[in-house]
C-alpha cells in the first residue's frame, strides 16, 4: 500500500511521532491521533492544508472493549472516528481518537463543524461519549427516559434480554411528561417585541412529513422563526442488529435503510464486505448489480418526483409516478421474486442469473418511460404555479451544502458537479457512458431538475446494460461467497464440511476495517465495516445522505412561510428510515 | 299568503335538487378524477358506483357527533350550519328557467354576492372555534383569501350590471338573448372564474385545507355531519359558481331546440367538470401568492374591465 501524501503532510505539521497510521483494507488513510490533538489535526485538515477536507462526511464511533484483532492500533475502549472528504484530492481521511473509561469525554467539533451537532448527539446518545462544550448535547434517536447506550457492547440488544416491561402510572406520566416541548431548552424566546410565538407540532404522524418525523415549528403569523427536527421515532437499531446478524443474513436489513432505494442499499454493504474478504465480482454480476440499482434509482425518483408535486398541492401525479414504478416493480419481481425489497445481491454476485426474456421486459420499458417523463415536464416542471412555489424556496450554495455534508443531487443542483459514480466509479460505472446533471440555483426548483435529468440517465445506464450484458457467472469463484456455490460442494467430506459451516454461520469474513459509499438514491450511501475474523462484523457504521439533510433543513427554512417548509421537505428527498437507521 | 304557498312546491323542488346533484357531485367528482389519475375510484357499490353516496351518507349520518372539549362549543355548532345555509340561499335568486326561479330579487346579484361574502365567516369561524393550532392557521388563511378575492369578484360582474340595466338575474339572462356576456365580457368572465375557485376554495386556492400543510385546515376537528355539511356545502358551492357562470355569461337556459331547464343544466354540468379537472390538473399556491395575485393583478384587471366597459356603454347608450 503506497503512503498517501496528507500522512506525510502531517507528519510535517505535527510532528514524526505525533500519531500512528493504521493500515486498512479500503486503503483510506487512517490516523490514530489523540484527544488534545484531534481539534488541532482537524481544523489544519479542514482550513490551512492545500486541497483541503472540506466536508464532515461521518462521525461515528467504536466500543472496541471486545475487539479481539487490534494489530497497529493503540489501546482504546471507545475510539471516535471522524471520517473526512476533500473534493479537491478526490480523498478520505479517517481520524481516530483513543478513549478510556465509562464515560469517555472530549472536545466538541461543533465549532470547526456546524454538521458535527447531530453526529456528536448519535455517538452520545449510543455510545455515551460525552462532547464537552456541545450546544444540545441530547439523545437524538432514541427516547430521553432511555437507561443505556444501546451501541455500547454491554447493552442487551432484544427486549428479552432486558428483563420485564413495567408501566406503572408515575412512569407513563414521566414519560409523557418528557414528551413535552419547552422552548427555553433549545434557546428559543416565546415572544419578540410585539407579538408572541406560535409553537407548531408538525408530527409524527403528519401528511406531509413522509413518514414518523416530527418538527416543531417556531412561528410567527405563519413565517417559520425555527425548526426543531425531532427524529428517531423510525430508529430501529439497523447497526446493532449487524452485530448480531452474520454477514449474509443482514443483507435484507440493508434494504430497509432507505425503503424505497431496494437493493441500491445492499451494493455498499456487499461492496464492503467483499473488500474486506477481497473478493472479485465477474462483469455480469457486476453488469446486473448496475441495471437492477438504476432501476431502484428510477423507482425512488419516481416516488419523490410524485410526492413532492403533491407536497405543493397538484393531486395527479403522483398516481401517474404509481404507475410507472409499478412497471419497474413488476420487472424487478420477474428478476428478483421481490419487489420493494428484493434482498438480491449476494456477497460475491448477486443471487440468480437473470430469468429468460428479461431483455424483452426491459426494453418494453425503456420504450416506455420516456415519454412519459416529457409529459411529467409539461405537466409539473413547467408549470407555472408549481415555479412559483419553488423557485428561489430553501436555497443554498455549494459552500453550504459542503459544510453540511449534503452529497447527491442536492449539491449538483447548487452546480457541483460531483458524483460518485464518475469520481469513484464502483463495481464497473467506469464502462457506463452517462451525463451528471446539474443545476444552478440550488433552490427546491433545482433539485427537482437534477432529479428529472437523472432518470434519463439512469435510462442510459440500463439500456447499456440491456445491450451489452456480459456472459459469464453471476457469483464470483471464491470461498466466502454467499450461499456457496452447490458444485464445489459433494466432492467429499471436506468440501460438504465447508459448505454445510458457510449455509449454517456463515462465512468468516477476515478482521479488518472497509469503507465503501456510493451514489444511492438520495445521496452517498456508505457502510463502514468493521470485522474482528468472526461470522458476524464486528461493527456496523452506516452513513447515510438523508442524516444530514434532515439537520440542515432548519438552516434553510428559516424565515419563510409555513408552506414553503413543506416543499423544502419534499425537495429535499429523505427517507425516515435512512435517517434513522 | 297565497303567493308564498304558491311558491312552496318550487322551494321543494330546488331544494330537493340541489342537495342531491351536490351529493351525485361527491360521486362524479371522484370517477372523474379517478378517470384522469389512471385509476377507477368507486365502483363497487350499485351500477358505476353510484350507490356510493348512499353508502357514504350513511356512515356519516352514523358516526358520532363529537364536539372537542377545548372547543367553542355555540361557534363550533353555528360554522357549518352556516356555509349550507348561505349557498343554499344563493340559489333562490338563480333562475333556472323563466318559470322556475324562488325569488325573482330585483337586487338577484347583490343578494349573491351578500350570501357568498358571509359564507366566509363558516371557514373563519370554524377555524377559530375548533381551538387547535392547524385550524386557526386555516381560519386566518380564509380570511386573508377572502379580502383577496371577494373585491375583484364584485367588480368582475359590474360590466355585466352594465350591459343589463339591472341587478336581476332574470333580466340578465332575457338581455343575452342576441349574444352570450362571455363574448363582451370575456375578461369579467375569466376574473369570475377565478374569483369563484377561491369562494370554493378549490385547487389551486384550497389554501385554507392546504391538506400537505394543514392536515385539513379549518375543519381538522370536524367529523361525522359536521364535516358532511362543510363537504356538502363545498360542493353546493361548486354547483352555485358553475349556475352563476351559466347565468351570467353563458345565456342561461337559452339554447336552441331543447326545454330551458336542460339547457342550463348542460352548461352548468360543463363548468362544474371543468372546476374538477382543474383540481386534477393544477398545484396550490401560497397565500400571499393569491393575495398578491388578487390585488396586483386581478384588481386592476377588474376595474380597467370595468372602465372600458362603462366608456363602450356610454359611446353607444349617451345619457339623455
Amino acid at each position: 500500500m503506497t503512503q498517501s501524501p496528507i500522512v506525510d503532510e502531517l507528519r510535517g505539521r505535527f510532528g514524526q511521532d505525533a500519531f500512528s497510521v493504521q493500515p486498512t483494507r479500503d486503503g483510506m488513510p487512517t490516523v490514530w491521533t489523540s484527544k488534545d490533538q484531534v481539534g488541532e489535526m482537524l481544523r489544519y485538515l479542514k482550513n490551512e492544508t492545500t486541497r483541503p477536507y472540506k466536508m464532515l462526511y461521518d462521525l461515528t464511533a467504536i466500543d472496541e472493549r471486545v475487539r479481539q484483532v487490534r494489530q497497529d492500533q493503540p489501546s482504546s475502549e471507545f475510539t471516535v472516528v471522524y471520517h473526512l472528504l476533500s473534493f479537491e484530492r478526490n480523498e478520505d481521511i479517517r481520524l481516530k481518537v483513543p478513549l478510556e473509561g465509562t464515560t469517555p469525554s472530549l472536545q466538541t467539533i461543533t465549532e470547526i463543524w456546524p454538521a458535527a451537532d447531530w453526529y456528536e448527539r448519535e455517538a452520545w446518545d449510543l455510545f455515551g461519549i460525552s462532547f464537552d462544550g456541545h450546544p444540545h448535547l441530547r439523545r437524538i434517536l432514541m427516547p430521553t427516559t432511555w437507561q443505556g447506550h444501546p451501541l455500547r457492547k454491554d447493552h442487551p440488544a432484544r427486549a428479552t434480554e432486558m428483563g420485564r416491561f413495567y408501566l406503572p402510572e408515575d412512569k407513563q406520566e414521566a414519560e409523557e411528561a418528557a414528551l413535552k416541548f419547552h422552548p427555553e431548552e433549545w434557546g428559543m424566546k416565546r415572544s419578540r417585541e410585539t407579538s408572541d410565538f406560535m409553537f407548531l407540532n408538525l408530527g409524527p404522524a403528519h401528511t406531509g412529513t413522509h413518514g414518523i418525523l416530527r418538527l416543531i415549528l417556531q412561528l410567527d403569523d405563519e413565517e417559520i422563526v425555527d425548526v426543531v427536527p425531532d427524529i428517531g421515532y423510525h430508529h430501529r437499531g439497523a447497526e446493532k442488529m449487524g452485530e448480531r446478524q452474520t454477514w449474509h443474513t443482514f443483507i435484507p436489513y440493508t434494504d430497509r435503510i432507505d425503503y424505497l432505494g431496494g437493493v441500491m442499499n445492499e451494493l455498499p454493504y456487499v461492496l464492503a464486505v467483499e473488500k474486506l474478504a477481497d473478493i472479485r465480482v465477474s462483469d455480469r454480476a457486476q453488469t446486473i448489480r448496475i441495471m437492477m440499482a438504476e432501476f431502484f434509482r428510477l423507482a425512488s425518483h419516481l416516488v419523490w418526483y410524485g410526492t413532492f408535486a403533491q407536497d405543493v398541492g397538484q393531486l395527479s401525479p403522483v398516481f401517474y409516478m404509481f404507475t410507472d414504478r409499478e412497471r419497474i416493480f413488476h420487472i424487478v419481481e420477474a428478476i428478483c421474486g421481490g419487489r420493494m425489497h428484493p434482498e438480491w445481491f449476494r456477497i460475491g454476485g448477486v443471487a440468480q442469473d437473470l430469468p429468460e426474456g428479461w431483455d424483452k421486459l426491459v426494453r418494453q420499458f425503456l420504450d416506455y418511460l420516456p415519454s412519459r417523463l416529457a409529459e411529467y415536464d409539461d405537466m409539473v416542471m413547467r408549470n407555472a404555479i408549481f415555479k412559483a412555489r419553488t423557485q428561489g424556496v430553501g436555497r443554498y450554495s455549494t459552500e453550504e451544502a459542503i459544510e453540511w455534508g449534503v452529497t447527491g443531487p442536492g449539491l449538483r443542483a447548487t452546480g457541483f458537479e460531483w458524483d460518485f459514480r464518475k469520481q469513484r466509479p464502483y463495481s464497473g460505472y467506469d464502462q457506463f457512458e452517462f451525463d451528471i446533471p446539474i443545476a444552478q440555483h440550488g433552490d427546491c426548483y433545482d433539485r427537482a431538475v437534477v432529479r428529472v435529468e437523472e432518470m434519463r440517465q439512469s435510462l442510459r445506464i440500463i439500456e447499456q446494460c440491456l445491450n451489452h450484458m456480459p456472459d459469464g457467472p453471476y457469483k464470483a469463484d471464491h470461498p466466502l461467497t454467499t450461499p456457496p456455490i452447490k458444485e464445489r460442494t459433494m466432492h467429499d467430506i471436506e468440501t460438504l464440511i465447508t459448505h454445510f459451516l458457510s449455509v449454517s454461520w456463515g462465512p468468516v469474513i477476515p478482521a479488518g476495517e472497509a469503507f465503501v459509499g456510493i451514489e444511492a438514491t438520495k445521496g452517498n450511501n456508505g457502510y463502514y465495516l468493521v470485522s474482528d475474523g468472526t461470522p458476524w462484523p464486528y461493527r456496523v457504521r452506516i452513513r447515510t445522505p438523508s442524516f444530514p439533510h434532515m439537520q440542515m433543513v432548519p438552516l434553510i427554512s428559516r424565515g419563510l412561510l409555513l408552506a414553503d417548509l413543506l416543499a423544502i421537505l419534499g425537495s429535499v428527498d429523505f427517507v425516515l428510515a435512512d435517517v434513522d437507521r | 299568503m297565497n303567493e308564498v304557498a304558491s311558491r312552496l312546491p318550487i322551494i321543494a323542488g330546488v331544494l330537493t335538487m340541489v342537495v342531491t346533484l351536490s351529493a351525485l357531485l361527491i360521486w362524479l367528482e371522484r370517477r372523474l378524477l379517478g378517470f384522469w389519475q389512471e385509476r377507477y375510484g368507486p365502483n363497487r357499490v350499485g351500477p358505476f358506483g353510484l350507490l356510493q353516496v348512499v353508502a357514504d351518507m350513511i356512515k356519516i349520518f352514523m358516526k358520532e357527533d363529537w364536539v372537542p372539549p377545548f372547543a367553542d362549543k355555540a361557534v363550533f355548532v353555528i360554522a357549518p350550519a352556516v356555509i349550507i345555509v348561505t349557498v343554499l340561499m344563493s340559489f333562490a335568486v338563480v333562475p333556472f328557467t323563466p318559470s322556475i326561479v324562488v325569488a325573482d330579487l330585483n337586487v338577484g346579484l347583490l343578494f349573491f354576492l351578500a350570501m357568498s361574502s358571509l359564507s366566509a365567516y363558516s371557514v373563519v369561524l370554524a377555524g377559530w372555534a375548533s381551538n387547535n393550532k392547524y385550524s386557526l392557521l386555516g381560519g386566518l388563511r380564509a380570511s386573508a383569501q377572502m379580502l383577496s378575492y371577494e373585491v375583484f369578484m364584485g367588480l368582475s360582474l359590474m360590466g355585466v350590471v352594465m350591459l343589463t340595466g339591472s341587478f336581476n338575474l332574470g333580466d340578465i339572462v332575457e338581455a343575452q338573448r342576441d349574444l352570450w356576456f362571455c363574448i363582451p365580457q370575456i375578461l369579467g368572465f375569466i376574473i369570475f372564474l377565478i374569483a369563484g375557485l377561491a369562494e370554493t376554495k378549490r385547487i389551486p386556492f384550497d389554501i385554507p385545507e392546504a391538506e400537505a400543510e394543514l392536515v385539513a385546515g379549518f375543519h381538522t376537528e370536524y367529523s361525522g355531519m359536521k364535516f358532511g355539511m362543510f363537504f356538502v356545502g363545498e360542493y353546493l358551492g361548486i354547483i352555485l359558481i358553475s349556475a352563476m357562470i351559466t347565468v351570467l355569461f353563458f345565456g342561461g337556459w337559452q339554447g336552441p331546440w331543447l326545454p330551458p331547464a336542460v339547457w342550463f343544466w348542460i352548461k352548468t354540468f360543463l363548468f362544474i367538470c371543468l372546476f374538477i379537472l382543474l383540481r386534477a390538473a393544477l398545484p396550490r399556491l401560497r397565500f400571499d401568492q393569491l393575495m398578491t395575485f388578487g390585488w396586483k393583478v386581478m384588481l386592476p384587471l377588474a376595474l380597467v374591465n370595468l372602465a372600458v366597459t362603462g366608456a363602450l356603454v356610454l359611446i353607444g347608450h349617451p345619457p339623455k
